[in-house]
């Protein structure tokens, strides 16, 4: 084994072990707090595996911004300290059934269409700003450009739907 | 690795925490005697004799005798982790800057996401502490963290992405060496919204909203006491120092200066850091707080559009020259 394998493995594991207990702690906030964890060593992960940039914006997108945004929600709604009893949901099953499928699907894709696919992990240039940039935007700018108009739609589809004046009238009329 | 490369490793970390522990309290003296100054008082003249150079060294010994109080309602884990998760990063940063050429504690190709992205981190500590404080006060200055985290999040990034733009590279490093004198007129707008946010990002005033000490006591920090409260100060001002460490860096040219080799690196990125530290004590003697609605205007309606507008010119001008 390689350095870099020896780090991978208990990094993956606490990506594992703390994604397990933000599902399964009945703190609320704690969860949020355990999802800084897994995704603070997922980048780990990223970084292990020559993708610097990747792991860099995982850090500032979603630990910095997501997190963040889930940790003011939760406080501008209610973050008891201590134990909820409530929090769990008679969608238990269903809940699994979907994440197993999801799962399922993605590793498969995953491991179908990259099964022969390779990076030499010593030539620390793979991950760069500069390749992954070059590949964004020589071959791969349809997707990204695509994936940009999903985005700017699900911004205006949320300003319209948290707009009470320019969203929809409410049907039943009893409200406000 | 050989012993010399060993221990130019450990010299180089050694540096980086000797000045993530000095600087930090220079600057707070600074601040103790320039804010006196300003407001036409001396400070402290008394300890350690001189002018009172040694006023925060008492300071840190009284901190370090009072006791720890942790509320009896408090989530004591969250409660004791949320200091380091505030103070650390800092640290994380201050050795991705560069002081001189090829003097860097560890260079980073991908430099500046790395400094943000730590830096984002360290706003964590505070809406741990403001929520596991079981305060009220405590809860509703994390909430106006985490709030005002968001919205200077995005001009503080996209400010760095202009300068990133201009030098064709992401490397800290990178950035000095591409620098050229002429950069201070074209990245200006990115150079003013990437201090203010960073301002913001801290809390300090006038963007202190978070802290308020006359309407919500201290925010987040209002139940702590001892030793880690004085660990949230030192990340107060370690966050000033990485702050204008990185501004210099990025806008001011870093460790070159008008005259002089390169061996004087160090000491014009000293200066220039000290000169900035300088501004962000003025700009909190001399400005009001904000209120939390003015905050989210300025954010969204001024710095946003000024640093898309400096993108558009960055890229424009990039275009033209090349």
């Amino acid at each position: 084994m390689t350095g870099a394998e020896l780090v991978f493995v208990p990094l993956g594991a606490v990506a594992l072990g703390s994604s397990v207990l933000v599902v399964t702690t009945d703190q609320l906030v704690r969860a949020a707090l355990w999802l800084v964890v897994a995704l603070g060593a997922l980048a780990g992960c990223f970084l292990l595996l020559a993708a610097e940039l990747v792991a860099w914006v995982q850090v500032l997108i979603y630990v910095g911004a997501v997190v963040v945004l889930l940790l003011f929600g939760i406080m501008l709604t209610r973050a008891p300290i201590g134990r909820s009893v409530d929090l769990d949901s008679g969608n238990r099953v269903a809940a699994l059934v979907v994440a197993l499928g999801t799962a399922g699907t993605l590793v498969t894709v995953v491991v179908g269409g990259f099964r022969t696919a390779s990076i030499d992990l010593g030539d620390g240039s793979a991950g760069s700003a500069g390749t992954v940039g070059a590949g964004l935007f020589r071959y791969w700018v349809l997707p990204f450009e695509l994936l940009s108009v999903l985005l700017l739609a699900a911004l205006v589809g949320a300003i319209v739907l948290s707009r009470r004046d320019i969203g929809p009238r409410a049907r039943d009329g009893g409200e406000d | 690795m050989t012993v010399a490369g060993v221990l130019d490793v450990v010299l180089r970390l050694v540096l980086v925490v000797g000045a993530f522990l000095l600087l930090p309290l220079l600057v707070g003296q600074l601040e103790h005697k320039a804010m006196a100054h300003m407001q036409s008082r001396v400070g402290p003249m008394y300890a350690g004799g001189f002018h009172g150079w040694a006023q925060l060294v008492a300071d840190g010994v009284k901190f370090v005798q009072k006791e720890h109080v942790v509320p009896t309602a408090a989530d004591r884990t969250v409660f004791s982790l949320a200091p380091a998760v505030a103070l650390l990063p800092y640290l994380l940063v201050l050795a991705a800057v560069p002081v001189g050429p090829g003097l860097v504690a560890v260079d980073l190709p991908a430099g500046l996401f790395f400094a943000l992205a730590v830096l984002s981190v360290s706003v964590l500590g505070s809406i741990m502490a403001g929520w596991s404080s079981a305060n009220k006060y405590a809860l509703l200055g994390g909430m106006r963290t985490a709030a005002q985290l968001l919205a200077y999040e995005l001009p503080l990034v996209l400010a760095g992405s202009s300068v990133v733009m201009a030098a064709g590279t992401l490397s800290l490093s990178g950035i000095v060496l591409a620098w050229r004198p002429w950069w201070l007129v074209w990245q200006a707008a990115a150079a003013v919204v990437f201090f203010v946010s960073g301002l913001a990002e801290l809390a300090r005033p006038p963007f202190d909203m978070p802290l308020a000490d006359s309407e919500i006591v201290l925010g987040p920090l209002t139940e702590y006491t001892g030793l880690r409260f004085a660990l949230f100060m030192l990340a107060e001002y370690a966050g000033i120092v990485v702050l204008c460490a990185l501004t210099a860096v990025l806008f001011l040219g870093g460790w070159r200066g008008p005259f002089g080799d390169a061996s004087l690196g160090p000491i014009w990125l000293l200066a220039k850091i000290f000169l900035l530290a300088f501004v962000v004590i003025w700009v909190r003697v001399s400005t009001p707080r904000l209120r939390s609605d003015q905050l989210q205007r300025l954010a969204w309606l001024v710095l946003v559009p000024m640093s898309l507008g400096q993108l558009a010119l960055t890229g424009v001008v990039k275009v033209v020259t090349s």
